[in-house]
């Protein structure tokens, strides 16, 4: 697994790193970039196989549930894009080293390009959709608007869905834990002056208007 | 330049121009809620999926495709290139399918059967002695310019000679290449694609289907990121139309990740020898380069080096060099900084030489610059020295102080044409006073559609939310495809004429209802009144509303009367780095781009080309080469954990200074997206030379190559 540049040993329980990321969906995944470590295995669990046709998968996704027919291999990222129409999540890189795709998996990030779909069951799937719904954006998205922090704008997605999870946990946080707690996350226009700016104003505005509430408001 | 209508507000008379105004689409992006064409799912739509070459060079001898032909849910397969083709790169397309999912799609590209037979390949340029070895090289120019042989022989020359060079990168586009086609008729074809030409596509379609291309509909309402590279509908938007017509469904098609790092994006390479001459006060007095490259099998560009200031005597020869790498394409400024840092790392390993501070030299120098340019850079060196603390923070080469971090600064000067395209805006004021303006042009992230909403917005006297931009669809009057940094000037030109047409014809339609001449009649604060009387006036409404119902509407085009833009910038970078000579390292402290760009329409996402140029010029110098394995012929590193993008923690300290006032804004509007983009490669090797006391010759500046640098010792 790639070691980024400047991502220290994780510091506290908060820290969002890139294998936090992955911890945190306590998933296997797909692909054979993750060979070793340790996840959990609930097919197995369970000691039935599933597949490898269509199986049955309902998923609750920003809290509504959803009855999907899936191959056990399609990821929970296809499932939300070519299945259901949920596109704010992004495939790019489609193999966990963008962040592109984030979302909520039980209010911890993951890339949903390197989690199955079936492997989301029986938890809340979090999309960035539901941050905005009736029109209203959230906090870092206003945020994200007005410092600039978006061009082409196809990693933005990601790094707001990084950026409210990572201040669930970092509240108040400093430049260095915001530069390191998104730096799993890539842009390719180089937003990241207006990222930094943004994420610093957003954890002023939720602090103000929400002293430690959900990360669902 | 007032005497004419349609010219640019002056200072004290601008209400929007100028200020810093959030991107109009930002919402729609921050939220999730834009829709690129990754994201389009049309109705009963299939997947495509490209089976690509295995190899370098070969020849096709068997293409077997019964089996994926059988397979669930495959409903079309084309050959694209079949018996007898021989491809010249790793990852050239040979068949593409469609089914009903990607899974089925891949699924079946797998059970394609290829042979080959393999032919030779040469995939690495970066020694020119190889290169002529295998007979891969074409001698491309000599331009020679006084007497160069001469100029080295004067007495007290000081002489500099080195090896530089800058090898191929990929663009990396987040959003891979690639189109959502549908049918709406026998000879109809509407795309979703991603592009950076809306309106120049539908005639390459309409070539390669042989349909009128008044047929084909373009739509890209956002797209994720081109810097050069999507000009082109490609041989996949040809089959996967083709596919879509076949099977009689649409048909989605973008690039899987590894083609897109190995086939959609090349910025061709660039080495040189040089040798460069200055008398002992820092006058250039002769310059000399052996220079190649290679943009993949066919010709790249020629690097004008010397970069932007012409030394008296001067000779510099070019060659190609022909690779089996995958073909070039236009990367934001090209030639630009490639031929940037051949031209400002010899340049300042000369100012070592002669003990010379390289700002120093830049400015004694900048008068060899063409035109207006050397007063520019001057100004800019100033301010730029000033943003970096280069007096306080410079230091002759080599940090002398202990410790394993060594700081440095280096700076770099550069230049761009960015005059406006050819634009036309189709302007309409209804009479519910709604605003609508409606272009063929397309948002590359860059802030287009803001630049249009305010300049018509200034004009009218609104706010930037009373205009509706329509944009990013073919359907739309014709606008230039956006490279060269000519999308600005173009569509801030066309606007503004229309705008004021409107503006005019609406002044003319409430002129008797106000008993105001419609020549003393204002559009300001949303409303329209006499320019002398204030109390004698209608709100924007009121105003519409004497339209008596029908809409006022316009058409703009660029060019046209009145010069609302030029060309030609300059600008500077400095880098301040810290290098650690125990492990290679090099960090950035801080850059700082001090810019022009003539007249700034929207200062914030004028400021964000700057800071977002900053950035990717940090990943080119430090990161980023498209690493070709001499063994296999194929791309080693075709994704994004290998092929490294800057993240967050890489950037350091940026700071952007843009050039406005008396003296910049009278040009009218020019192109940004290019011109920051150019020095920070030339910056930051500087600045690594003068942190510790050598060059590292080529980009990226990896640890490995610092420590090799060391190890070495003494100047390039």
């Amino acid at each position: 697994m790639k070691t980024k540049r400047g991502q220290g040993p994780e510091k506290g329980t908060g820290n969002v790193s890139r294998r936090d990321f992955l911890r945190g969906a306590g998933v296997a995944v797909s692909g054979t970039l993750l060979v070793g470590e340790s996840m959990a295995e609930p097919a197995e669990a369970s000691g039935q196989a599933r597949g490898p046709g269509e199986v049955p998968v309902t998923l609750r996704i920003n809290g509504e549930a959803r009855q999907l027919d899936l191959e056990p291999r399609v990821t929970l990222l296809d499932a939300l894009r070519d299945r259901l129409g949920i596109t704010g999540a992004k495939k790019v890189c489609d193999r966990a080293t963008c962040g592109a795709c984030t979302v909520l998996l039980d209010d911890e990030p993951v890339y949903a390009c390197t989690v199955l779909a079936i492997e989301a069951e029986g938890h809340n799937v979090t999309t960035i959709e539901h941050f905005s719904k009736g029109g209203q954006l959230h906090p870092v998205m206003k945020a994200f608007v007005d410092h600039d922090a978006q061009q082409c704008g196809f990693c933005t997605p990601g790094f707001v869905m990084a950026s409210i999870a990572f201040l669930k946990n970092h509240p108040n946080p400093s430049l260095e834990e915001v530069e390191k707690g998104l730096g799993g996350n890539l842009c390719r226009c180089g937003t990241y002056h207006g990222i930094r700016l943004a994420v610093l104003e957003a954890a002023k505005t939720m602090t103000a208007q929400d002293e430690g509430g959900s990360i669902h408001g | 330049m007032a005497s004419c209508k349609y010219a640019w507000p002056p200072v004290g008379h601008r209400g929007l121009i100028g200020q810093s105004i959030s991107r109009i689409d930002g919402p729609a992006k921050s939220s999730g809620r834009a829709k690129y064409t990754y994201d389009v799912k049309l109705p009963g739509m299939l997947y495509g999926a490209c089976l690509r070459s295995a190899y370098a060079h070969a020849k096709i001898t068997a293409v077997d495709t019964s089996a994926a032909a059988k397979m669930p849910g495959v409903k079309g397969i084309r050959v694209i290139q079949g018996v007898g083709k021989e491809i010249q790169w790793a990852g050239d397309e040979i068949v593409e399918v469609a089914a009903t999912t990607e899974q089925a799609a891949q699924d079946a590209v797998r059970a394609i059967k290829v042979e080959y037979q393999q032919l030779p390949f040469f995939v690495n340029e970066a020694n020119l002695q190889k290169d002529q070895a295998a007979s891969r090289t074409k001698p491309a120019s000599e331009l020679k310019v006084g007497d160069p042989d001469k100029a080295f022989a004067e007495d007290g020359v000081v002489i500099h000679e080195g090896h530089y060079g800058v090898p191929v990168i990929t663009h990396c586009c987040l959003e891979a290449h690639g189109h959502a086609t549908e049918w709406t008729g026998p000879k109809n074809l509407r795309t979703h694609s991603s592009t950076q030409g809306v309106s120049a596509l539908p005639m390459q379609f309409a070539e390669a289907l042989n349909i009128p291309s008044a047929n084909v509909e373009v739509i890209c309402q956002y797209m994720g990121g081109g810097f050069g590279s999507k000009f082109q509908m490609d041989r996949w938007g040809q089959y996967t139309a083709l596919l879509a017509k076949d099977t009689g469904k649409p048909v989605k098609y973008l690039l899987e990740r590894a083609a897109e790092q190995e086939v959609a994006g090349c910025r061709p390479s660039g080495f040189a020898r040089v040798k460069v001459a200055a008398r002992k006060d820092g006058t250039l007095t002769a310059w000399e380069s052996e220079c190649w490259g290679t943009g993949g099998p066919g010709p790249s560009g020629i690097l004008p080096i010397p970069y932007v200031l012409d030394i008296p005597n001067r000779i510099r020869r070019h060659t190609f060099v022909s690779t089996n790498i995958g073909p070039s394409r236009a990367w934001r400024a090209p030639n630009h900084p490639q031929s940037c840092l051949l031209t400002m790392a010899p340049l300042d390993d000369l100012a070592a030489k002669l003990n010379m501070d390289p700002l120093e030299l830049l400015m004694k120098n900048a008068h060899l610059a063409p035109e207006n340019l050397g007063k520019v850079y001057r100004e800019e060196l100033q301010k730029a020295a000033e943003l970096a603390e280069w007096s306080k923070l410079w230091h002759p080469r080599g940090e002398k102080t202990s410790g394993h971090l060594k700081r440095g600064l280096g700076v770099s000067f550069h230049t761009w044409g960015g005059r406006g395209h050819v634009s036309n805006c189709l302007f309409s004021i209804e009479p519910d006073g709604s605003v609508v303006a409606e272009l063929g042009s397309q948002d590359l992230g860059t802030g287009t559609r803001t630049v249009i909403a305010v300049v018509a917005a200034d004009t009218l006297g609104l706010p930037v939310g009373a205009v509706t931009v329509k944009i990013g669809d073919s359907r739309y009057p014709y606008d230039g495809p956006s490279g060269g940094s000519t999308t600005v000037g173009g569509v801030s030109a066309s606007t503004r004429r229309a705008a004021v047409d409107a503006r005019d014809s609406l002044f003319a339609a409430v002129a008797p209802a106000l008993g105001v001449p419609a020549d003393q009649l204002v559009a300001v604060g949303g409303t329209i009144q006499a320019k002398n009387d204030p109390t004698k006036r209608l709100s924007w409404k009121q105003a519409c509303a004497k339209l008596g119902g029908r809409k006022i509407q316009t058409t703009g085009k660029n060019p046209g009367e009145c010069m609302l833009g030029s060309s030609g910038v300059g600008g500077v970078t400095a880098a301040d780095v810290s290098v650690d000579v125990e492990t290679g390292l090099v960090r950035i402290n801080r850059m700082v781009a001090v810019q022009d760009c003539g007249l700034i329409i929207d200062m914030k996402t004028a400021k964000s080309q700057c800071y977002g140029a900053l950035i990717m010029g940090i990943g080119y110098s430090l990161f980023e080469e498209k690493i070709m394995d001499n063994i296999t012929g194929r791309m080693l590193n075709p994704n994004m954990e290998f092929y490294k993008l800057c993240s967050l923690p890489d950037i350091g300290e940026l700071v952007v200074h843009m050039m406005t006032g008396p003296g910049y804004d009278e040009r009218g509007v020019i192109g940004l997206g290019e011109p920051p983009v150019i020095s920070p490669g030339a910056a930051i090797s500087n600045a690594v030379a003068n942190a510790i006391g050598v060059r590292v010759p080529t980009l990226p500046i990896t640890p490995e190559k610092v420590l090799a640098a060391l190890a070495k010792g003494g100047v390039a």
